[in-house]
Parts: structure tokens; C-alpha cells; sequence
């Protein structure tokens, strides 16, 4: 057995313990996650703070190709091109999420568990419903499934887990795409420039809320 | 010029060791040297550059875990502090108690500068009332000092490091005099919002005061009035106030300022006192004990070089601990010196917490525009029930003001983050106009409140524990009283009527003061340890931070702070060490140190 499938199976199992309504897995085409030594170092108490850093400098990453195409696919459904800016994998999203599961931190190895256990969860998920993996499901089949775990309150007993889990994904997908820059101009940040003189808010902006 | 160095001090010919190059450190050296004292600077962590080491304009995009924080970068990835946070690896600390509630977390960062690169900026004076607390209420002790002792102090450091703000006459929050503060920045329009909301419930807003600089310092007319008589420290100083720029409306401050536009020892306190040629600093030296002469005054200090673990001693005519009030604290305990009266490490104190947030309907979807500003405390809310207070209707005895905040700022991980309860979780393209629409609609309150000293409340030598260097560690205990309890609740209360005056509604609602309330040391305004007073057998120091029981032993930092007002600390402080280094000067000048 190979350290991957073993890994693999690690998590199902952890999945199957840590979070009970998430179904064990009976299929899986190809391992999610390449193996990742727990207890790696972070970045230190004095790290370089003016390098540009990149997904994967800090420490090693965890995905494998299938595990990248489903974060991919899911990134996208809740992140997707629209008039404003382009689609959530376009910039970065998917290297952004798997260099925070990666991480040697309490918050980021809590994510983690909710995370893998979650992206083995939706394939499931699509080969129960439609046959396929969930890279392979038609718009409107990811929807269905989007649907019934989009919401934490609203979501059937069935679905708590799923549910959680989207809305951590969720939070990562929409904390990595609105700090990049096409992130950052869609949702309507004009900060960081440097002026000579800072104005605050123009007349129409307190005719708005009743202060002009 | 003075120099920079790691290991042993190249000369052993110093009239003054400071120890700890901070807010307090900073300002003592700062005073000394600029008026000839050869001074000896010794700090524990590193040398920290802020013209080259400081993230300006980085983006979040750019930082693992796009800047998010983690506990070896408590305050997020761009945080100024160096090896620092609750937690410094081989150095710990230990807790009485395994109660949460009862534990004290310490907050240290060790480089350069201390943890004024990372600080909030925000410089409130005392008012008379915080000065004799005491007198006003029965609780906690009265200072050596009044009011009137500390203001022309207040004066000087707000004339030398830059603070805006404004006067307001408002009660036991004191004006400046003309000409010292800043012009403030303009408000946002969350704070407009909060200040005519506020004004509906009878709550005042006025203008912050943070070290920041909108405008140049004026270096003509300034210098003079810090340094009147002394024409080497004015033309010092006047050169350095024209290399510092004003603030250029972009960059969080807590990352620190290459351009220098707002206040860290390093870049306001340090360059000139370097300039003088009358300041050496040794870096990565961590003091482990005051040494003493046969006579008992002090001789000097012992410390530990952090990179090749030699010991080194050096020797002055005056030592000050100016190492953080806590850091000071344990210094003196591992002495054994200064503590006759028994009270080294009672009554350390915090500022009382408690957050609140909300979302405000009014504020989404407004047209946009650059909300960057000066970064924090735009406006604030100084306490305004002084009269209810006294009087006894509020059940708690001591104020707090709120720091609020909100507007479009640079997106972060908590940007678009949890907004189901707002609209319900959803995904696609609706999640991204719900992105936008609430993005910039949220303000939140952060109460800041006194804690009154109390008797469970200290730090000891653990017994056995011990940090990397062989130096015994602090052992705290801890424990609110019901008034920072029924003020944490209280902070909590009032922050969501001011939201639901606005129209705004919030996730969940108040809690009690215990819930409420952050864990003693959160806030990092710890002070207290080592009172000043005016009774040799109730107090380690004079009103000038000199030890009782050791003439030339100075403690400049804010143990020995007699009470924790709702002011953050940190301007009090460098008023005092300014105040103390005046009396040091005049002491030396006598031949009596």
C-alpha cells in the first residue's frame, strides 16, 4: 500500500470519527492529498516580511492533482467569472487554499480537518447522485448539491457537516480572491495609494446616509 | 555618532544603563543623551532597521495565509514585531492557575524598538481624576503626582513624537496647549455616522489622538521649546524632524513606517539620541540581574548575549529598568534588590476589553472612495459618565472609552468571511454582489476601561521554571474584580444600542462581563509592579521612578504606574521617563548620583 492511499484512508477514517454525518468513502480515483509531515516548521517569529512570498514557499503543499481539480471546481462555483472579475482558480485561489491546509498552525490543521474530509465528501457526494466525480458534474448538478450544504442554518440533518464545511471553504475561497488584486478592485477597495492629503468621504457618499 | 553592536559593550565608560529601548527606554535615552549623559542602551532582542524591514504598501495577496495572524504572528504576518507575541519561544512564563480566567497572558516582543513598531498609535493624557483615584472613590492608591506635576511632560513628548487630535474641554480628559497637537484627520463616514447617532443617546465623539503625523513637524519652532538653552540638541533634533515625512494615507501602522510618519522609538527617539554621539546600543543583550556594590547602590547590570549565550557585565553611575513593567519586574525580583516594602510585582494591572460589532444597512453600497485615512482612531469616545459614576449608579467605578472603526480597508481574510447570517449562505455570482454590498458596512467597538489594582493580581519568581538563559521566569496570578466585570458588560451594552441607534443589527447579542471580557494581558497595557509612591514601606519608587532602597536604581517604564486610567498608557509613560530623566540630570548635575 502505498503512503498516499494510506494517507487517504487515514482521513476517511478521521472523516468517518471527527465528523460522523459525513458518509465513509467507497470510491476514490485518485488520492486527494500527497503526504505532509505534521509537524513542519512555520515561517518563524522573524520572517522576511517585504519578499513576495508564493503558495508553497512557506512550507510544503498538500494537494495532488485530483485534490487541486475539485478545490478548483468548488473555488469556482462559489467564486465564478461574472462581468466584474474573472472566476476564483484564475488568480490563485487553488494554491492559496492548499498552502493554508498546509500549515503548521492550530487554526490552519483545524481547517485542514474539515477541509480534505469535505473535498472527499463532495465527489462522493457526485458519484452517489450522478454517477460522476464532481470535476465531471454539469453546472446545474453542482448546484443541486451546492444548494443543499450553502447554508449552515437552513441545512437538512443529513447535511450539517457538508454545510460546515462549505461555509469553511467558502470563508478560505473568499479570503484568498478578494486580497488579490483583481479581488481587491472588484469588491471596491481604492485604497493603497499614497496622497498628499487625505479628503474623507466625498459630498454624495454623506447625502447617502443622511450627513450631507 | 553612537553605534549599534551585538555581544559585549566595546567601552565600560557609560554614566547611565538603560535597559529596554521602547516607548521608555527610547525616551530616557533620548532625554539623557540629547542633553550630554553617556548612555548605554541594552536590549534584549535584535536590531530592527524600520527603513528596510518595513512592509509599506505590501497587500495582503503577498503574505503567506494572505497576512492572516498565527501564533508566531499574533497581529498577522505585516505585524512589525520581531520575535514577539504571547508566547517567545524558550522564553515562557507560568500561571498560578489553570483557570482561563484567572491566567495573565504576557505579551513581549524582542527587537529594537520593543513592541512601539507594532503599537496603536493611540496617545491619551491622564486627566486629574486618574492621577488621584483614590481621593475620588475609595479604591485602588492616589499617585505621588498630580495632574499638574505630568502636563508640561505631556507637552514635550506630544511636541516631539507627533500627535493629532483635538481640544475638547471635555471632563477629566485634558486640552492640549495651542500649538501642540496635530490637525486630526478627517473622519469616515462610519465615524460620522457614530458620532450623530452616538450624539441621539447623549454619548460624546471627538477626534482621536494618535502619534501620528498629518502634518510635518514644525522644526523650527519646535526644537527650542524641548530643548530651550541647548544648541546642540535643537539643531540635532530640527535635522532629524525634516527627515521624518507625514503620513501618506496608505499602509497599516501596526506594520510600522519606513518614512517615519508616525511614532517607534526606532524611528523618533533613537536616531537622534544616536546622532548626539553620547548613545551606544548593544542588541540581542538580555539583562538577568541588577548587580550591586558593597555599599548597596547598584553597579551595574549582567547580562546574556541571546546569540552565543557569554555572559556579559558593565557597569554605570545610574541604572534604569526600562525593560517593559513586567520584564523590569523580574529583573529586579532575580536582584533581589529594591524590595523592601515587599512590593515588587504587586498590583499589575491591564486595560479591561471587550468588543463588539455590528452591521449597518445605511453604510452598503456607498459610491466609492479611498477610506484608508491615518489607519485607526479617526474619532473615539472618551468616557462621558463621570457624574453617574460617582454617584454610585453604574455599579462599576471606573470609565473606559470605546475605539471604534469601520469603512472599505484593505481586504483581508475576514473580509467577505462569514456572512450567512446576513444573507443566508450563498454562492456564485450572488455571493459576489453580496461581497460588494456588505463590504465596508461593519463597525465595530472596542471598549478600553481601568482596572482597579487589586491584591490578586501579581507576578512572583516561579520556583523552578526557568527560561532558555537559566534566568527563573514569572509565575502570574490573576483576578477581575466585579467592577472591570460590570464595565466589560457594560462596554458590551452600550456598543450595540450606538449599533442599533444606527440602524445596524449584530449577530449575537451582548454578553455578560464574564464572557465579555479578554483574558488579563490581551490588551498589552500591563503596568504596575514596582509603585512609585511617597511612603518607603508601600512603595519601590519615588515619583521619579528611583528605587527607595537603591539611590541610583531608576525604573522608567510602567510598573510603576499607581493605577491603569482608560488612557492607554503608553504616552503617560514617556511622559514620566521624561520626567524621571529630568530629575536624573539634575542629580548628576549635583553629584548626587
Amino acid at each position: 500500500m502505498s503512503m498516499d492511499r494510506r494517507t487517504t484512508i487515514k482521513w476517511m477514517l478521521a472523516a468517518a470519527t471527527a465528523v460522523p454525518a459525513l458518509r465513509a468513502l467507497a470510491y476514490t480515483p485518485e488520492p486527494l492529498a500527497r503526504d505532509v509531515a505534521p509537524n513542519q516548521a512555520g515561517y518563524g517569529t522573524d520572517p522576511n516580511l517585504v519578499k513576495d512570498w508564493k503558495g508553497g514557499d512557506p512550507w510544503p503543499l498538500t494537494l495532488g492533482v485530483a485534490g487541486r481539480l475539485t478545490t478548483a471546481a468548488l473555488c469556482d462555483l462559489i467564486i465564478p467569472a461574472d462581468d466584474v472579475s474573472p472566476a476564483a482558480s484564475a488568480v490563485g485561489v487553488v494554491d492559496f487554499i492548499d498552502e493554508w491546509i498546509s500549515a503548521p498552525y492550530p487554526q490552519q490543521r483545524g481547517d485542514r480537518e474539515i477541509i480534505l474530509p469535505g473535498l472527499t465528501w463532495i465527489d462522493a457526494e457526485a458519484q452517489k447522485r450522478f454517477g460522476k466525480a464532481f470535476t465531471a458534474l454539469e453546472p446545474a448538478q453542482r448546484s443541486a448539491i451546492a444548494d443543499d450544504i450553502c447554508s449552515t442554518a437552513k441545512a437538512k440533518p443529513e447535511f450539517t457537516a457538508a454545510a460546515k464545511f462549505f461555509a469553511k471553504f467558502r470563508d478560505l475561497t473568499a479570503g484568498g480572491f478578494y486580497t488579490t488584486p483583481v479581488g481587491m478592485k472588484d469588491i471596491g477597495y481604492t485604497g493603497n495609494v499614497p496622497l498628499d492629503h487625505f479628503d474623507g468621504p466625498p459630498p454624495e457618499v454623506l447625502k447617502r446616509v443622511g450627513l450631507g | 555618532m553612537g553605534h549599534i553592536t551585538s555581544g559585549a559593550a566595546d567601552k565600560n565608560t557609560y554614566d547611565v544603563i538603560v535597559v529596554g529601548s521602547g516607548a521608555a527606554g527610547g525616551q530616557t535615552a533620548y532625554t539623557l543623551a540629547m542633553e550630554g549623559v553617556r548612555v548605554l542602551m541594552l536590549e534584549a532582542g535584535r536590531r530592527y532597521e524600520p527603513a528596510t524591514e518595513t512592509p509599506m504598501m505590501q497587500t495582503n495577496g503577498q503574505a503567506p495565509l494572505r497576512g492572516a495572524g498565527t501564533p508566531e504572528k499574533p497581529f498577522g504576518f505585516f505585524d512589525a514585531t520581531i520575535d514577539g507575541g504571547w508566547n517567545v519561544p524558550g522564553e515562557p512564563y507560568t500561571s498560578a492557575s489553570d483557570d482561563p480566567a484567572r491566567q495573565f497572558q504576557w505579551w513581549r516582543a524582542r527587537m529594537l524598538g520593543g513592541r512601539t513598531n507594532h503599537w496603536g498609535r493611540i496617545s491619551l493624557r491622564n486627566g486629574p481624576y486618574d492621577f488621584k483615584p483614590y481621593t475620588r472613590d475609595g479604591l485602588g492608591f492616589d499617585w505621588p503626582i498630580g495632574y499638574d506635576d505630568l502636563a508640561p511632560y505631556y507637552d514635550k513628548v506630544e511636541m516631539l513624537i507627533g500627535v493629532y487630535g483635538s481640544n475638547e474641554g471635555l471632563e477629566n480628559t485634558p486640552n492640549s496647549p495651542t500649538g501642540v497637537l496635530l490637525p486630526p484627520p478627517k473622519p469616515r463616514v462610519s465615524d460620522l455616522l457614530v458620532q450623530q447617532r452616538s450624539k441621539k443617546l447623549g454619548i460624546p465623539v471627538v477626534a482621536g489622538h494618535r502619534a501620528v503625523l498629518t502634518t510635518r513637524l514644525d522644526h523650527k519652532r519646535l526644537p527650542a521649546l524641548l530643548h530651550p538653552g541647548n544648541a546642540k540638541a535643537q539643531q540635532i533634533l530640527a535635522a532629524d524632524m525634516q527627515k521624518r515625512s507625514a503620513c501618506f494615507f496608505a499602509t497599516p501602522c501596526g506594520r510600522g513606517c519606513s518614512i517615519r510618519a508616525n511614532y517607534q522609538s526606532t524611528t523618533v527617539h533613537l536616531p537622534p539620541a544616536l546622532d548626539t554621539g553620547n548613545l551606544d546600543i548593544v542588541t540581542d543583550a538580555m539583562v538577568r540581574a541588577v548587580t550591586k556594590r558593597t555599599d548597596g547602590k547598584a553597579e551595574g547590570v549582567v547580562y546574556i548575549d541571546r546569540k552565543t549565550g557569554a555572559e556579559h557585565r558593565v557597569k554605570a553611575r545610574v541604572v534604569v529598568l526600562a525593560a517593559s513593567a513586567l520584564e523590569s519586574v523580574r529583573i529586579l525580583l532575580n536582584s533581589g534588590v529594591a524590595n523592601s516594602s515587599g512590593k515588587v510585582g504587586k498590583y499589575i494591572m491591564d486595560t479591561v476589553g471587550a468588543n463588539f460589532g455590528g452591521q449597518v444597512p445605511l453604510l452598503e453600497d456607498l459610491p466609492l472612495h479611498n477610506e484608508d485615512g491615518v489607519d485607526g482612531l479617526h474619532l473615539y469616545t472618551p468616557w462621558w459618565l463621570y457624574k453617574e459614576q460617582l454617584k454610585g449608579s453604574l455599579g462599576f467605578a471606573r470609565g473606559y472609552h470605546f475605539e471604534f472603526g469601520g469603512g472599505r480597508l484593505m481586504p483581508n481574510m475576514g473580509t467577505a468571511a462569514g456572512l450567512e447570517w446576513l444573507d443566508g449562505g450563498t454562492y456564485g455570482r450572488k455571493f459576489k454582489e453580496d461581497a460588494r454590498r456588505y463590504y465596508g458596512s461593519f463597525v465595530g467597538f472596542a471598549g478600553r476601561g481601568e482596572m482597579i489594582p487589586n491584591e490578586d493580581c501579581y507576578a512572583e519568581l516561579d520556583p523552578t521554571v526557568k527560561d532558555k538563559f537559566g534566568i527563573p521566569v514569572l509565575r502570574f496570578h490573576w483576578k477581575w474584580s466585579q467592577h472591570e466585570l460590570g464595565q466589560a458588560e457594560h462596554m458590551q451594552k452600550v456598543a450595540a444600542e450606538i449599533i442599533e441607534a444606527m440602524g445596524g443589527r449584530y449577530a449575537s447579542r451582548p454578553q455578560s462581563g464574564e464572557k465579555a471580557i479578554k483574558q488579563g494581558g490581551v490588551i498589552i497595557h500591563e503596568v504596575g509592579g514596582a509603585m512609585m509612591g511617597n511612603d518607603p514601606k508601600k512603595s519601590v519608587t519615588n515619583s521619579f521612578g528611583q528605587c527607595w532602597d537603591v539611590k541610583n536604581l531608576f525604573i522608567t517604564d510602567g510598573a510603576t504606574l499607581c493605577s491603569n486610567a482608560d488612557k492607554n498608557p503608553t504616552l503617560t509613560i514617556m511622559a514620566l521617563a521624561w520626567r524621571a530623566s529630568d530629575h536624573m540630570l539634575s542629580l548628576m548635575k549635583r553629584k548626587e548620583l
